[in-house]
């Protein structure tokens, strides 16, 4: 070999594989790693460069992509649909006025982000409050600004006929229902139940007090939904309850909310096969929702908004965490480890997914199967159980994708601060939109009593 | 430590173990530090050979050389004789 060469050549730790006969695998040989050296034009070396490692990433141009795509959906399938932005996924103001400005009411689910939507400056009106947790003073206020509020349970409901007494305005609700739906496990902790009669108990309390206007009638039937038929059966048994109440009451329901649970393309842990090809399309929720709605029954005049408040197919997309290699070590078994530079700490759902992460530099087609860890020093701190990647060195980037739900407002403070956040605009440039924090995020927080103050050793 | 001198390594990486019929693929760093060694190169000699044709820091081929021959021996290809 030679060692004249005047300009040095890439360096990759050297790697010997065994080359076993046997089945081809039927998914291919190649993994589906391809370099990711840019989000939206921009070099992740940059962003690294100018906001650290690890960095969360927002491409203000796929949220705007992905919700277009999503209203066209039911827009070019129902003549009247609304989406409710869903704050609990991720309520970073930014993210939450980018939907703003695509038309999305706010749906929120605790005073605090109550209180963000009304900051980010959604008109009342236009504020979906649901949760089991809200507060008489809450309550008073939304009633004041003429949210509407997604009654949960019975104590609930005593509060606000108490409130509504003494309350000069009606007070907006709507019952979140829950039900069967033929999906394991059945989602009955929030609301009230379909099959027991329950919700129509509530309902006919509300109908029986003048002061609450009954609006809409909500479900939310459970999270990372991969059976789209499940939706019919929840649109048919509101549009059951919704034909019922205008038959004894002649009130007519204003909306009927699907709630959220469409699932992303993510993969799910121990999911045979990819997320790409399992997960239901916008157009198959659609089609099933709609077409359930529209073939109820309803008079033309009588039908109601379709509210949807899908969080995690809107935004997991458009996020990504940029991270480094801290360092590479073998198990005791053989297999290879990789730490990087961020856990499971700010990446929340590498306990349910399994992230696809690319490398942000080219690759030769060698790879390694491998374990990814995280920085932490906890056990748990695991953010791929065994991945196919390419022979990453220490200080090498990567990227992981599909990020965008829940991860940015599930993370935790935990052993190690939490980062940057920063969005890709339109045009291409990038803002940060949350700074990360640092010792005196925390310390500020904190008082130390007088006796504790000095100690000598 | 030294490779089995009956180990057939090939330029494209591919390596042959002629005793009991494995076969390897390699990376170029891989097969050139099993080509040094075939020419009974010492291990400083190796690493400042690579050191010399990668961009790479001497602790990042310290440790992944000394890796590699812990691989090189898992696989049966280093020789036994005590050398």
């Amino acid at each position: 070999m030679s060692t004249e060469t005047k300009e040095k050549l890439r360096y990759e730790r050297p790697m010997i594989r065994k080359m076993n006969a046997g089945l081809m695998n039927k998914f291919g040989t190649r993994t589906e790693y391809q370099p990711t050296s840019h989000i939206d034009t921009v070099p992740v070396k940059r962003i690294i460069e100018q906001y650290g490692s690890p960095c969360f990433v927002i491409s203000e141009r796929t949220i705007r992509k992905t919700y277009q795509s999503a209203l066209r959906a039911f827009k070019t399938r129902y003549p009247k649909v609304q989406f409710a932005w869903s704050y609990k996924t991720n309520y970073l103001d930014a993210v939450c006025k980018v939907f703003h400005q695509e038309g999305a009411w706010a749906e929120v689910v605790s005073g605090f982000e109550y209180e963000k939507a009304i900051r980010n400056g959604v008109p009342g009106n236009k504020i979906l409050f649901n949760g089991p947790d809200k507060s008489i003073a809450e309550l008073k206020q939304a009633i004041e600004n003429e949210s509407t509020i997604h009654i949960d349970h019975f104590d609930e409901l005593y509060d606000l006929i108490e409130i509504v007494e003494t309350s000069k305005k009606k007070a907006k609700v709507a019952i979140r229902v829950n039900m069967d739906v033929g999906v394991y496990p059945m989602w009955d902790r929030f609301g009230f139940n379909y099959e027991s009669y329950q919700a129509w108990n509530a309902i006919t309390k509300i109908m029986n007090c003048e002061k609450m206007d009954l609006v809409g009638l909500h479900c939310h039937i459970g999270t990372f939904m991969l059976t789209a038929g499940a939706y019919g059966i929840a649109a048919s048994k509101l549009c059951d309850l919704a034909v019922n109440i205008k038959a004894k009451w002649n009130k007519t329901i204003q909306y009927l909310d699907l709630g959220g649970g469409f699932a992303s393309t993510n993969t799910l842990r121990g999911s045979y096969l990819p997320g790409n090809d399992i997960s239901p399309s916008f157009d198959d929720y659609a089609e099933i929702i709609t077409s359930t709605i529209l073939n109820y029954g309803f008079k033309q005049e009588d039908l109601p908004l379709l509210m949807l408040e899908t969080g995690r197919a809107l935004i997991d997309d458009a996020g990504y965490l940029v991270g480094s290699v801290l360092a590479n070590k073998r198990l005791s078994d053989g297999r290879r480890a990789t730490i990087m530079d961020f856990g499971v700490n700010i990446l929340f759902t590498a306990f349910w997914y399994e992230h696809k992460i690319s490398p942000a530099q080219e690759f030769t087609h060698h790879s390694e199967d491998m374990v990814v860890f995280g920085p932490l020093c906890m056990n748990i701190d695991k953010v791929r159980e065994s991945v196919n990647l390419p022979l990453l060195n220490r200080g090498d980037q990567v990227v992981v994708h599909k990020v965008g739900a829940y991860n940015m407002t599930q993370w935790m403070q935990f052993i190690a601060m939490r980062p940057n956040v920063v969005m890709i605009d339109m045009k291409g440039e990038v803002h940060l939109i949350r700074k990360n924090e640092t010792i005196d995020t925390l310390t500020d927080l904190e008082s130390i009593p007088e006796h504790l103050k000095t100690f000598k050793f | 430590m030294k490779i089995l001198t009956n180990i057939a390594v090939s330029e494209s990486g591919y390596l042959f173990n002629p005793t009991n019929g494995d076969s390897f693929s390699s990376n170029l760093v891989a097969t050139d530090i099993i080509t040094l060694m075939k020419q009974n190169k010492t291990s400083d000699e190796i690493k400042k050979a690579l050191h010399a044709k990668y961009d790479v820091e001497k602790s990042t081929i310290e440790r992944d050389y000394d890796e590699f021959i812990q691989e090189l021996g898992d696989n049966y290809l280093l020789s036994t004789d005590g050398k």
